[in-house]
């Protein structure tokens, strides 16, 4: 299959226009939408992630990446949603409240979508309340939560006492992220999950579906 | 030819530290941009650049890391920028009272140009009406630090330099096993060939993941371009501690490490996050045992 591994190529090159073009080509052939996503595209995104994890990417590598995934998944959407197929899981994500930071939040994002989940991006400092309500409108499985400074932190524990306030608690896993951020500090404030990195991330969002449907 | 070769040609200069978590211990709210304070609480600015001074600091930075166009726009405060800057260098200048040069801080604009954040027009607007706004209360030189991005730290050096005054560039050598590349894989050597070959005039490393790691970066920085090398570390990284933030290193741990520094070729040497005056003290000691070696 000469089109799977060109497209498999495409997405680890982060060649955004041949992932769109190969896609295109081989949707006219007739090969189903959700081979093209489990035989090429999850595994290059996986071996993406790998590259990234031993260095030899770094995040311009795996935003590129990304947006191949992207550019290629956008054709596919629309397909997958009119057969009924469901996405890895819906996520909603956001820096938290006090915190204007959304480098690292955008490539959890871009990475998350990369992987196949539905992302629903609140953006940067946002209040628990609209994590609540993002929930309660998408249903999400998963809440990511970002934050950069040492001082936002305290704020990812207010989201998470303020989702439990709001009797949502266990119908969402909790993950957590950022540059001062710990798996320590993550046990602590009662989330599911740390990530280091947005590869990383993918992972622990995968394993936390995982769980939940266990 | 670094104009401040001169700066540095009797050994290496002992800066300042942290601002920002300084000024969150006097009530600064979480994820309120400090340079806000320029206007509002000048008193406490004042303060933490006075005791930086009485420490021994040989340069204090100023309170504008976050005074670009695009950062306080997002605040709601794009029109203060001129404001906040000039008084920014004000404050600075006047708790040096003639002790201390003044050097001032542009920061990364929070932006990422690969990413599409903003686009490289953006940035050069933000940089330039920044730089020109320090420029206009004359500090002795701009400071471009915590930069990961290569590109953007290109646009904000060639707007800092078009103000005539002497630039330094320093980056956030934070990611990979031995951190030693920025977030975007940038490493030393890449960073201080180009910021030299686009005219700085010193080239740096500062925030990072703790002090230990900064004698090697120092001397690939060095080696790679020939100009004084800026150093700013942390005080190790920060963790929680029954919901309050605290950093590991103790001043004398920290300082311990200024011997290393001077060797590998540090010309300015000083502390980022988690720092205090009483690190300045320390490294000042230091220095002071160093020389009398």
């Amino acid at each position: 299959m000469p089109e799977f591994e060109k497209l498999h190529q495409a997405v680890l090159d982060g060649d955004q226009k041949a992932a769109r073009s190969l896609t295109e080509a081989m949707l006219a052939e007739g090969v189903a939408p959700l081979d093209m996503i489990t035989k090429a595209m999850v595994p290059a995104m996986d071996e993406v992630g790998r590259r990234f994890e031993c260095e030899e990417y770094f995040v311009p590598e795996l935003l590129l990446s990304a947006r191949a995934m992207k550019a290629s998944m956008e054709l596919l959407r629309p397909l997958l949603t009119a057969s009924g197929a469901q996405p890895a899981g819906r996520v909603v994500i956001g820096t938290v409240k006090g915190d204007l930071h959304d480098i690292g939040k955008n490539l959890v994002a871009s990475m998350l979508e990369g992987g196949g989940f539905e992302v629903v991006d609140l953006g940067a400092d946002v209040a628990p309340e609209k994590f609540i309500e993002a929930v309660k409108q998408s249903g999400a499985q998963i809440v990511a939560l970002s934050a950069l400074l040492t001082v936002t932190m305290p704020s990812m524990r207010t989201t998470i006492d303020a989702l439990n306030q709001a009797g949502i608690r266990n119908q969402v896993k909790v993950m957590v992220g950022g540059a001062p951020v710990t798996s320590q500090f993550a046990t602590e404030i009662g989330a599911d999950g740390y990530s280091e990195n947005a590869s990383a991330a993918v992972q622990l969002a995968r394993k936390l579906m995982a769980g939940s449907q266990a | 030819m670094s104009r401040l070769a001169g700066w540095v040609e009797h050994g290496p200069l002992i800066t300042d530290g942290a601002w920002g978590t300084q000024l969150q211990a006097m009530g600064l709210a979480p994820g309120e941009v400090p340079d806000l304070w320029n206007l509002s609480h000048a008193d406490h600015v004042a303060a933490v650049a006075r005791a930086y001074v009485e420490a021994g600091s040989e340069i204090v930075l100023t309170n504008t890391f976050r005074a670009n166009g695009i950062t306080l726009k997002e605040a709601g405060r794009a029109g203060s920028l001129e404001e906040i800057n000039r008084r920014g260098v004000e404050i600075s200048r006047q708790a040096a009272s003639g002790k201390a040069r003044v050097v001032a801080s542009i920061g990364p604009t929070g932006k990422m140009l690969l990413a599409g954040g903003i686009t490289p027009e953006e940035a050069r607007a933000a940089f330039a009406a920044q730089a020109k706004a320090l420029a206009a209360a004359q500090p002795d030189a701009l400071l471009c630090e915590t930069f990961s991005e290569l590109e953007e730290a290109e646009i904000a050096l060639a707007a800092a330099l078009e103000t005539g005054l002497p630039v330094i560039v320093s980056f956030a050598f934070d990611t990979g096993k031995n951190k030693d590349r920025t977030m975007t894989g940038l490493t030393p050597e890449k960073a201080a060939a180009a910021i030299a070959r686009a005219g700085a005039d010193a080239v740096g490393a500062n925030c990072g993941a703790g002090i230990e790691f900064f004698p090697a970066l120092v001397e690939r920085l060095k080696s790679a371009c020939g100009l004084p090398v800026w150093i700013k570390a942390n005080a190790g990284l920060p963790r929680m501690e029954g919901g309050r933030v605290v950093y590991d290193a103790s001043p004398e741990s920290f300082a311990a490490r200024f011997a290393d520094l001077a060797k590998a070729g540090a010309s300015f040497i000083g502390g980022c996050c988690g720092t205090s005056p009483e690190f300045v003290a320390a490294l000042l000691a230091q220095r002071d045992a160093w020389r009398n070696l």
